[in-house]
């Protein structure tokens, strides 16, 4: 099954034991398969513990949301040990470790460009004025991975609102924080630094798309993007840029980090599409971490109400 | 004589530590939240690394002048075909659980699979071929048939070289291994065609 039938999922649904007994299922199908058995039957890391909640800052007064999706959420373990974030190194456990030490206060957000009242606002002050809420999303990585993430945090459009782009505004951009010292990802000429993503203002408006500042009613993990990120579930996971540190307004199509690396394989759009083939993945199927057979992948990861943004795109060619 | 027997049995314990490791950390769960790809991604970095010891063999034995040390060639390319089996192996079953058709449009329309499994065919007429039999039969054949672990050792660091998003830095590491020790076999060449005899 696919989608659990329960009608709201509380974190006790993602006890070790579960996990446990869930897995133990697909190595019942993997034994089916004789070949490569003795790597099939694993209990593929069944006996990992979820991370004790230790030092771990509760967030208080946060609302749960009606656009959350009732699948089975990862593991904490999983969403935090599993992360691309090049500025903290390529591996997906690098992250983890180099981004302990990682200050996210003092901080501020430079709000600039066509807008009503450019101005650099602290962080606390920036989140002030939103009511938190959980929405547990999809997120579709390029890699052709997946994770179900209980995400804090508030609507895109809120902030937008409040900020007041001028009419001219068609596009918002956004800067990850650029400090090689803390970064160390970011001594190396991987990607062109700092990390840029963008959005057009219609899809940043879209109730969808959220800022993100907490991760399973918790202060978000500094190696998922704190103290604040991106999250557009529709799209591809690198769209959801981390550790904001710049919000811009603008009238042309912002060029982003990763079509900067490879225009070829990345676009401004990145949609999950899984009738778009890329060089490197196939994208019609993913693979939900914790689970064994791939699962077909949605167009737009699921979200089907941001299709009236995209009416009239050719998506094959704004991929 | 003796103490060359035991060095070949400690290396071929030694090359499997890969797979027991691999085994040992599928059971006790430290292969991730994504066990799949860690061990797509440690049978194929150990298939490479075994190419590469193979084709150290050579230079190492000229250099040295140990001649003995040509008895590890053909140990050393087994692993690497043994690692590159599990890694295919990972691949269908695990990765795409037989889906045959899946698998067809990767290899077809995924410019890296299918540098993985040319890579693979190359390897497999050498593995079969590896038997003193084989040797005694195929004569001179052989030795121009299993030249053809150069070409694999080229697409197996492509393929690697391909499958990367953005960071380069490993993927270059074995391009210049690799230029290494098929310059050495280059300059070789070059001086035994040129040099007055």
């Amino acid at each position: 099954m696919l989608i659990r039938k329960a009608p709201d999922l509380r974190y006790s649904d993602v006890t070790p034991k579960s996990v446990y007994l869930r897995r133990r299922e697909f190595i019942q199908a993997a034994a089916g398969a004789a070949a490569g058995a003795a790597v099939a039957l694993s209990p593929f890391g069944g006996a990992r513990a979820q991370a004790q909640a230790q030092g771990r800052a509760k967030l208080a007064n946060v609302k749960k949301s009606p656009l959350s999706t009732t699948e089975k959420v990862n593991p904490y373990e999983d969403i935090t040990g599993y992360n691309n974030f090049y500025e903290f190194g390529t591996d997906k456990d690098d992250p983890q470790r180099n981004a302990q030490k990682f200050v996210t206060r003092p901080w501020t957000i430079k709000v600039e460009g066509l807008v009503k009242a450019p101005a650099t606002i602290d962080i606390d002050s920036f989140i002030k004025p939103y009511a938190l809420e959980e929405r547990i999303y999809r997120l579709r990585c390029v890699e052709a991975w997946s994770m179900v993430i209980p995400w804090v945090g508030f609507p895109l459009a809120d902030v937008i609102k409040r900020l007041e782009p001028q009419p001219s505004a068609k596009f918002v951009e956004f800067t990850t924080l650029l400090d090689a010292k803390q970064m160390a990802g970011q001594r190396l000429p991987v990607l062109e630094w700092p990390y840029v993503e963008g959005l057009r203002m219609d899809e940043a408006m879209h109730p969808l798309a959220m800022l993100v500042v907490g991760l399973y009613g918790e202060v978000l993990p500094n190696q998922n993007g704190a103290p604040i990120r991106l999250v557009v579930p529709w799209k591809y996971g690198f769209k959801g840029i981390k550790s904001i540190v710049r919000i811009r307004f603008t009238d042309k199509q912002p060029r982003t980090s990763w079509e900067i690396a490879n225009p070829r394989e990345y676009g401004f759009y990145a949609n999950v599409n899984p009738t778009v083939d890329h060089p490197r993945w196939s994208q019609a199927s993913e693979r939900r971490l914790g689970e064994f057979f791939r699962k077909k992948t949605l167009m737009f990861n699921g979200y089907d109400q941001v299709a009236s943004l995209y009416s009239g795109l050719d998506l094959r060619r704004n991929y | 004589m003796k103490s060359f027997v035991i060095f070949r049995r400690v290396i071929f314990a030694a090359a499997l530590i890969p797979a027991v490791a691999l085994i040992y950390w599928v059971f006790t769960g430290d292969t991730g939240p994504n066990p799949i790809d860690f061990i797509t991604d440690t049978t194929g970095t150990t298939a490479l690394t075994f190419l590469i010891l193979t084709l150290t063999v050579t230079p190492l034995r000229r250099i040295t002048a140990r001649n003995e040390l040509i008895k590890l060639r053909r140990m050393l390319g087994l692993f690497a075909f043994f690692y590159a089996c599990l890694h295919m192996l990972t691949w269908s079953v695990l990765d795409w659980f037989f889906d045959w058709a899946s698998m067809a449009d990767d290899i077809v329309k995924r410019p890296f699979i299918t540098l993985g499994m040319t890579t693979f065919l190359l390897l497999l007429p050498l593995a079969i071929t590896s038997t003193a039999g084989w040797i005694r039969r195929l004569g001179r054949k052989w030795t121009q048939l299993h030249r053809l672990v150069y070409l694999a050792a080229f697409t197996a660091v492509i393929h690697f070289w391909w499958v990367v998003k953005a960071d380069f830095r490993e993927p270059r590491l074995w391009a210049l291994a690799l230029s290494v020790l098929l310059g050495f076999r280059a300059w070789w060449t070059l001086r035994a065609r040129f040099s007055p005899s």
